[in-house]
């Protein structure tokens, strides 16, 4: 297969980010669509999320990851998208130039009209949340374990702690456990988990592993492979609480401590990244400061559904579409969008109030603190309600959507800047 | 039996360069390191400077190997391909108490013979933009560089295998075979061998493999762990060498940007009784972390890429020198209690510096002691680089890649190491046997995702390549395995 060297739009990731912006800009009339992917096989993290829970949203069907995955990467192919596998983007310009490199295809460069960022996340690592301790083999993200169980087809130990209560982790402690592992235990250091309460149920609950919230690893023990960890309690600062330590015996450490947007070619590129959310700044279009840019995915901030992820990627796709076949559009007016109280971010950063004409405008966020009680999620201009929505409770791990309507084209279009906020009813 | 001229114990840059020195002379030669790979030890875990020589006791081993080893790493580094830079190093003075201290760093540098310039604040701000501004004038040394630390092991020690030295490693020294007053080889777990000269470079173990033989029954080695914090050369750009105003017990907390671009904060000072105890403790990183705020306040966690320790062999041998009072000075010397032992011991900083002139130093003492030694008419002092995918522009980048494909897929994405790069370590002259050895090779691993995400492409890697089962590939040799078994066996 041969390559060209210019493209309407390159789209950087075939997860379904990626997968979901390439689709869409074919249907929206991008001539031709390459989706550059450094993996042997399109479709992202997905390949190693054999669980189901996926695809409820889009599909109103519970799917395992791969099968999700599949769905799109089959409808790419069918409307005609291009695929470099087994090539990795070294460099973005903010010019839209792309210089790629494969075992298979040499080195590459690409110029394209548009460019969609949809490189995903990575995972904490032990030094990110400084964890103590002797550095042997057995430390390892829960993903890396995921890789190497689900793909890989191995086991990376016998007797397993759990950092963190990260929907991976907890998937994992499951999956070891159907292995036949032994899970001592999973550890969260703040005082709720930060996973959804459906995995809590569903993996740990269902199969008698000990949560234990308010926790950390205060010490590896272990020269050449794990031997045990040193667990204690913390209080809420995190200061451990001297007398609770406890060895528990095991040779495996997974780390579950969170996921960090992917960002280092957006910034290569001259892409302004949100120190919050650690990915770029977008707008409801999900472009980025740079004209032409986009972005998808987790590669902006991290979603808990990846049928979020796809809704987000139709929408990059769309919005690229228009650009390449239209031009930049001069916007009359950017609203910008603040976290208020008890947010922690909200995504997109800006809005362009006429696209309300065609539709209403997804607003997600993510609250501050935990809130288990009914709650109002309100978006505001100045001091002024414009639209409210009541939800049961707010849990940092789940996060909160809200759409504007039509309806409120006006309102918005006259406000300097809409701030959201949730609070209690 | 096999039977060598010389054995040296320990495969450290100390031990490497030795081998080196001694592979220009008809000899044969035996290095023996009882870990799975070299330089798993101090020489792996330290700060990379090569040090001006301001800073040690005048008249001691120290300041003296110092010296003599700071010019002849230039020619060192062209011969044997070791990333090397001569930045210069800044001592900086925050506030002006400090700011009268550097004049007593100037003198004693003046004594080392290290040429040393004090430049004003403004100077240190425009060639440091991050400093405190607080700062208040700096000392610059300009002939410290820095290395990389762990080339520094590997390519002498290749170049010397070239040359003929033969390296067995997961070989460990258990004693001495003796005859009479005379060593005449080694026990080790592989086997016994026999040979006319011992040398102990055996690091932070020297002392004990001394005293196997009798010998300075009063050398201790005192471990003292240092902490280090590496940061992600994307969150913060720095290309110098800053070192705070020393304290009495130490050089102090120092911040600087490495051969590899990520940036290194450390290392604090402690003591441990425990010669294996190379972890990181949240204390101790808390000490860093204020350490090098001291120098740089707007250092930010968030840039936190991976946090590593290591031991200093540090020693209590008084300075040969009677007329300097001074008790922890190298031990660079052929042993008197026995015959055909030279101990290289107490080597802590600037033992990295110092390496290539302990190394000649020996070859010294080996002619003093009588040896006849003739060169070799065909020494090759050259042993080449292999290529670096990273550090190369994009057009050399597009030459390699068009070369050889393997060299087009990139393993690790955070430091942008190729397949290619890791097959020709594990096939070159000193193999890379262990994912930690390819680690330091390549600085696989060592960036942001600490990885996670090159990991399971590494193992399987080395498991074809070395015809092993991924079960068998370990970190750093057995007993430290990734995987243990596979999940349900599946029929074919
Ligand atoms: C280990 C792990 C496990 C997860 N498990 C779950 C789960 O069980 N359930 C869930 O809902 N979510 C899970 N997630 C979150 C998951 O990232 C998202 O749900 C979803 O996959 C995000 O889609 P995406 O398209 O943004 O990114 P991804 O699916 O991560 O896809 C990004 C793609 O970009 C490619 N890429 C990145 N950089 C380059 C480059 N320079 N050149 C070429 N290609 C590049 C990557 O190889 C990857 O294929 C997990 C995340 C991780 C990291
Ligand atoms: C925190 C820290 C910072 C430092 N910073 C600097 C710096 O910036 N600049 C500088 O010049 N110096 C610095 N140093 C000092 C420098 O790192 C050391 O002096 C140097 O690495 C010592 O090398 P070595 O070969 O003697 O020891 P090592 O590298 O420790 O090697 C000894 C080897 O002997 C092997 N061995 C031990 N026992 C046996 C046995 N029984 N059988 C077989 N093999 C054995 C070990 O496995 C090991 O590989 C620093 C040191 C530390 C710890």
């Amino acid at each position: 297969m041969t390559f060209k060297d210019r493209y309407d739009m390159v789209v950087i990731g075939s997860g379904p980010g990626g997968l979901a912006a390439a689709i869409s800009a074919k249907k929206n009339g991008a001539q031709d669509v390459l989706v550059i992917e450094r993996d042997v096989e399109p479709g992202g993290i997905l390949l190693q999320c054999i669980h189901n829970g996926f695809g409820v949203e889009v599909f109103k069907q519970d799917l395992p990851g791969p099968a999700y995955a599949q769905r799109f990467i089959n409808e790419a192919y069918q409307v005609g998208v291009d695929f470099l596998l087994d090539t990795m983007v070294l460099e973005i310009t903010r010019d839209h130039r792309i210089t790629a490199t494969s075992k298979r295809y040499g080195f590459l460069n690409i110029q394209a009209k548009a460019v969609v960022l949809a490189m995903g996340c990575r995972e904490r690592t032990r030094a990110q949340v400084r964890l103590p301790g002797a550095r042997p083999a057995g430390v390892f993200t829960a993903g890396t374990a995921q890789r190497w169980v689900n793909v890989e087809g191995y086991m990376p130990g016998k007797n397993f702690v759990i950092l963190g209560s990260g929907d991976i982790g907890m998937i994992m402690a499951r999956r070891l456990t159907f292995e036949g592992a032994k899970v001592e235990r999973v550890l969260e250091v703040m005082p709720y988990l930060s996973g959804l309460t459906r995995n809590y149920v569903q993996c740990l609950m269902d199969y008698d592993i000990q949560l234990q919230l308010m926790h950390t690893v205060k010490n590896i023990i272990g020269k050449k492979r794990v031997e045990a960890i040193e667990a204690v309690a913390v209080d809420e600062k995190w200061n451990y609480i001297p007398g609770t330590e406890e060895i528990i015996p095991c040779d495996t450490l997974l780390l579950s401590v969170g996921l960090i947007p992917e960002n280092e070619l957006s910034r290569q590129a001259g892409v302004l990244i949100d120190p919050v959310t650690a990915g770029p700044f977008v707008d409801d279009g999900f472009q980025t400061n740079i004209p032409g840019i986009f972005s998808a995915g987790n590669v902006v901030h991290v979603y808990d559904l990846v049928d979020w992820v796809t809704e987000a990627g139709l929408i990059a796709g769309k919005s690229a579409a228009r650009l390449i076949q239209a031009g930049p559009q001069k916007t009359e007016k950017v609203i910008p969008v603040k976290a208020g109280e008890n947010v922690r971010y909200v995504v997109p950063h800006t809005l362009n109030p006429d696209h309300l004409i065609e539709g209403e405008i997804r607003v997600q966020m993510r609250v501050r603190q935990p809130i288990e009680a009914p709650v109002w999620v309100e978006v505001r201009s100045g001091e002024r309600l414009l639209h409210r929505k009541p939800e049961p409770y707010a849990r940092p791990g789940e996060m909160v959507t809200i759409f504007l309507k039509p309806a409120l084209l006006d309102e918005v279009k006259a406000a300097n800047g809409l701030s959201v906020a949730i609070a209690k009813r | 039996m096999k039977t060598y001229d010389i054995i040296i114990i320990g495969g450290g840059v100390v031990g490497c360069m030795t081998a080196r020195a001694l592979s220009r002379y008809n000899l044969k030669v035996l290095m023996i390191e009882q870990e799975s790979d070299i330089g798993m030890g101090a020489s792996s875990a330290n700060s990379a400077i090569i040090h001006s020589g301001h800073d040690p006791m005048p008249g001691t081993l120290k300041a003296e190997m110092n010296r003599l080893a700071n010019p002849m790493w230039d020619q060192l580094i062209s011969e044997l391909g070791i990333p090397f830079k001569r930045s210069g190093a800044y001592i900086v003075a925050i506030g002006e108490e400090e700011f009268g201290c550097l004049a007593a760093l100037s003198e004693r540098a003046r004594q080392n013979s290290v040429k040393t310039e004090v430049i004003n604040a403004n100077e240190m701000r425009k060639k440091e933009p991050l400093i405190n501004p607080a700062v208040s004038g700096a000392l610059f040394t300009p002939s410290a560089g820095m290395v990389d630390p762990f080339s520094a092991c590997v390519a002498p020690l290749e170049n010397a295998i070239q040359n003929g030295v033969k390296v067995m490693t997961d070989t460990e020294f258990i004693s001495f075979i003796t005859n009479g007053r005379r060593i005449v080889g080694v026990h080790t777990n592989r086997g016994d061998f026999t040979c006319r000269w011992v040398v102990n470079a055996a690091g932070i173990y020297s002392d004990e493999i001394m005293h196997t033989a009798g010998v300075r029954p009063d050398f201790k080695i005192n471990p003292r762990r240092g902490e280090y914090y590496i940061l992600d050369k994307t969150e913060i750009e720095m290309n110098n060498i800053l070192f705070p105003v020393p304290s009495k017990v130490s050089k102090g907390i120092l911040v600087l940007g490495s051969t590899h671009g990520n940036v290194l904060v450390g290392p604090n000072t402690q003591q441990t009784p425990d010669k294996e105890d190379k972890s990181v403790t949240g204390d101790g990183l808390n000490e860093i972390w204020q350490g090098a705020q001291k120098l740089i306040p707007s250092l930010n966690q968030r840039a936190i890429i991976a946090v590593f320790a290591g031991l200093r062999a540090t020693g209590n041998a008084l300075c040969t020198s009677s007329k300097v009072d001074y008790h922890h000075d190298f031990v660079i010397e052929v042993a008197k209690e026995v015959e055909g032992l030279v101990n290289l011991a107490g080597i802590e900083s600037p033992g990295l510096t110092a390496a290539p002139a302990i190394a000649e130093r020996v070859v010294e003492l080996l002619k003093d002691a009588g040896e006849l030694l003739t060169k070799k008419q065909d020494w090759n002092p050259i042993r080449l680089a292999r290529p670096r995918f990273n550090y190369m522009t994009r057009k050399e980048q597009e030459e390699l890649v068009a070369r050889d494909a393997h060299y087009g897929r990139i393993v690790c994405r955070c430091e942008m190491v190729t397949e290619g790069e890791i097959v020709a370590e594990i096939h070159a002259p000193l193999p890379a046997k262990t994912y930690d050895a390819i680690k330091r090779r390549t600085w696989l691993g060592t960036g942001r995702c600490l990885g996670s995400f090159d990991m399971p492409r590494v193992v399987e890697i080395l498991s074809s390549e070395l015809g092993i089962s991924v079960s068998e590939v370990s970190k750093k040799g057995t007993g430290s395995e990734f995987l243990f078994r596979p999940t349900k066996e599946v029929d074919a």
